[in-house]
C-alpha cells in the first residue's frame, strides 16, 4: 500500500506511527511511576524485558510452552479438519445448510469458555480438556468459513463436474478445494487465534501445566514482569501462527495454477 | 407430498432436529450408555432451569451480566467512535493506525485478562473494562470504514448548501455511514457479551459466568448443564435481536 505512497507521506506515517508507541511506552513508564497503582502493578519495561530474558533460558518455561505449543497445535488440527468436513457439508448440500447453518452461526456466538466445565468432567483436568476446547472454538469460524466459500463457488464450475460425470471425491479434489483455497485460509486464520484462546483460557482456568497456568502462577506470586513477559510470548505465538498460516496456504501450488488458467 | 414431509422447511427440520438430538441424548442416558454424572438427561436438565431461577438468582445475574455487556460497549463504542473518527478525518493517522488497530482486532485480547486482574481487581470493572477492549476495535475500524466510504456527492452537496462542519458531520456523514457504524457496535455487542460472560466465568466473580462456575465447583452437573443451555439460549437470542435490528436499519436506509 505504501509503495504507491508519496515519500513526504510515507515519513509522515511513520512518524505517527514512531511517535505513538513512544508516547505509549512513556505512558506505560508514568503510570507505573506515578504512585496511582499499587507499587509493582505496572513495572518498568526494562524489568519486563529482564524478565523475559530470564525465561528464554528457562527450561520449565520451554516445558510450559511445548504443552501449550501441543494443546493449540492438536486442537487446531481436529478443531480445522471437523469444520471442514462439516463445511463441506453444508456447502455443498444447500437444504441442509439451510437448516443447520443458523445453528452453527448462533453457537458460534456463544463464548465457548462456558462449556468448559462439561470438558473437564468428560476429558480431565489433563490436555484432553485443554485440546477439547481448543478443537471446540476451532470449529466454528472453520466451517462457517468454508460454508459460505463452498456457495461461493460458481455453479458453471459444479456444472462442468457433473457433466464430465465426476465422482464426489473427484469434484472435491478437483473443484471444491482449489476454488475454496481463499475461504480455508481465512477460517484456518481465524482458528488459530480462537484455539488459542480456547486452549489458554481452559490452562489458566484449571491446569497444572502450560503458559496460561504459568501467567497465573506468576500473577499469584505477583511477580508482575514474569506475567508479562509470559503475556508477549503468548501473543507472539498468535501473531507468528497467524502469519506462518497465511503464508503457507498461499505457497505456489495446484490452486494458484488453477487460478492462474 | 412425499417431497415436503422428507423436505420440511428449514424452521420445521431445525426443530426435529433438536428433537432428534434431545430424543438420543435422553434414551442413551437411559440405557446408561454414560454416566448421568458426566451428562444428566434433557429431563433432568431442562426442569433445572426452573431451579436456577429459584435458587440461584437467574434474573439477578442475568441482569448482572448485561448490565456489564452495555456497559462495556457503552464505553468501547464512545472510545471507538471518536478514534474511528479521527482516523478518517486526520487522513495520515488513518493511514499509521488502521494497520495498528486491524491487528489488534485480530490478537487475542481476552488473553489480557490477568493484567487487567492486576490493576483493577478481582470485581466487575475488570470485567467491563475486558467487554470493553473487545468492543473497542470493531467499533474503530467499522467507523472508520463508515465515514471513508460516503458517497462524494453527499459531501458536495452539503458544500454547497454552505453547511459548518458540524452541520456536514450530523446532517450527512453520520446518517450516511450509520449501517456500517452500526455492523461495527453489533460486533462489539456480540464480543463484548463473550468476554464479559467467560472473564466472569474465569474470575468467579459477576452474574450468568460466575453461576455456571459455582455450579461446577459444587459438581451439580444437572444445573451447570441448564446453566451453560441458559447461557447458549441467551447469546444465540442476542445475537438474533442485534443482526434483526441491523438488517432493520439497513433496510430504513
Amino acid at each position: 500500500m505504501t509503495q504507491t505512497l508519496p515519500p513526504t507521506l510515507i515519513s509522515r506515517v511513520m512518524l505517527y506511527r514512531v511517535t505513538a508507541a513512544l508516547v505509549l511506552l512513556g505512558l506505560w513508564e508514568a503510570a507505573g511511576a506515578s504512585g496511582l497503582f499499587f507499587k509493582g502493578v505496572l513495572p518498568s519495561t526494562l524489568l519486563i524485558g529482564k524478565s523475559f530474558l530470564r525465561l528464554m533460558g528457562d527450561t520449565l518455561f520451554w516445558s510450559h510452552f511445548n504443552v501449550t505449543l501441543f494443546e493449540i497445535l492438536s486442537g487446531f488440527a481436529i478443531g480445522s479438519t471437523l469444520g471442514i468436513i462439516a463445511g463441506l457439508a453444508l456447502g455443498m448440500n444447500r437444504y441442509a445448510g439451510h437448516v443447520l447453518e443458523p445453528v452453527v452461526e448462533y453457537l458460534a456466538a456463544t463464548p465457548k469458555v462456558v462449556f468448559l466445565p462439561i470438558l473437564l468432567i468428560l476429558f480431565g483436568i489433563g490436555v484432553g480438556s485443554k485440546i477439547s476446547l481448543a478443537a471446540l472454538s476451532c470449529f466454528f469460524p472453520m466451517s462457517l468459513s468454508l460454508a459460505a466459500g463452498v456457495r461461493g463457488i460458481k455453479p458453471m464450475f459444479l456444472r462442468v463436474g457433473q457433466t464430465l460425470n465426476l465422482t464426489l471425491l473427484q469434484r472435491i479434489r478437483m473443484i471444491y478445494l482449489p476454488a475454496l483455497v481463499p475461504p480455508i485460509s481465512t477460517g484456518l486464520r481465524l482458528g488459530f487465534g480462537i484455539a488459542t484462546v480456547g486452549s489458554l483460557l481452559s490452562e489458566i482456568k484449571l491446569s497444572n501445566k502450560g503458559l496460561g497456568h504459568a501467567a497465573m502462577q506468576a500473577y499469584a506470586r505477583f511477580d508482575i514482569p514474569t506475567m508479562m513477559a509470559i503475556l508477549i510470548v503468548i501473543f507472539a505465538l498468535a501473531g507468528i501462527g497467524n502469519m506462518l498460516i497465511g503464508r503457507i496456504v498461499r505457497l505456489p501450488g495446484p490452486h494458484t495454477r488453477h487460478n492462474a488458467n | 407430498m412425499l417431497a415436503t414431509l422428507l423436505r420440511p422447511p428449514p424452521v420445521i427440520a431445525r426443530m426435529v432436529f433438536f428433537a432428534v438430538l434431545f430424543g438420543v441424548w435422553e434414551v442413551a442416558s437411559w440405557l446408561g450408555l454414560f454416566s448421568r454424572f458426566i451428562a444428566p438427561p434433557p429431563s433432568e436438565v431442562i426442569p433445572s432451569i426452573g431451579l436456577l431461577y429459584s435458587d440461584n438468582e437467574l434474573i439477578t445475574r442475568f441482569l448482572r451480566t448485561f448490565g456489564e455487556v452495555f456497559a462495556a460497549a457503552g464505553i468501547g463504542s464512545g472510545f471507538g467512535i471518536v478514534i474511528g473518527w479521527w482516523l478518517h478525518h486526520n487522513k495520515t493517522a488513518g493511514r499509521a493506525y488502521t494497520d495498528w488497530f486491524a491487528a489488534i482486532a485480530a490478537a487475542p485480547l481476552v488473553l489480557l485478562f490477568p493484567l487487567f486482574l492486576v490493576l483493577f481487581g478481582r470485581n466487575a470493572s475488570t470485567i467491563i473494562a475486558m467487554g470493553a477492549v473487545a468492543v473497542l476495535p470493531a467499533v474503530i475500524l467499522k467507523t472508520k470504514e463508515g465515514l471513508d466510504h460516503v458517497p462524494t456527492v453527499f459531501i458536495h452537496v452539503g458544500r454547497t448548501f454552505g453547511l459548518t462542519r458540524w452541520q456536514q458531520m450530523r446532517l450527512i456523514m453520520l446518517p450516511a455511514s450509520l449501517p456500517t457504524i452500526f455492523t461495527g457496535l453489533r460486533l462489539g455487542l456480540v464480543f463484548a457479551l463473550i468476554n464479559v460472560v467467560g472473564v466472569e466465568y474465569l474470575i468467579g466473580f459477576g452474574g450468568m459466568g460466575l453461576m455456571i462456575a459455582e455450579l461446577g465447583d459444587r459438581f451439580e452437573v444437572a444445573g451447570m448443564y441448564a446453566a451453560i443451555l441458559f447461557v447458549v439460549l441467551c447469546s444465540a437470542c442476542f445475537f438474533w435481536a442485534t443482526a434483526r435490528l441491523e438488517k432493520w436499519l439497513l433496510s430504513t436506509r
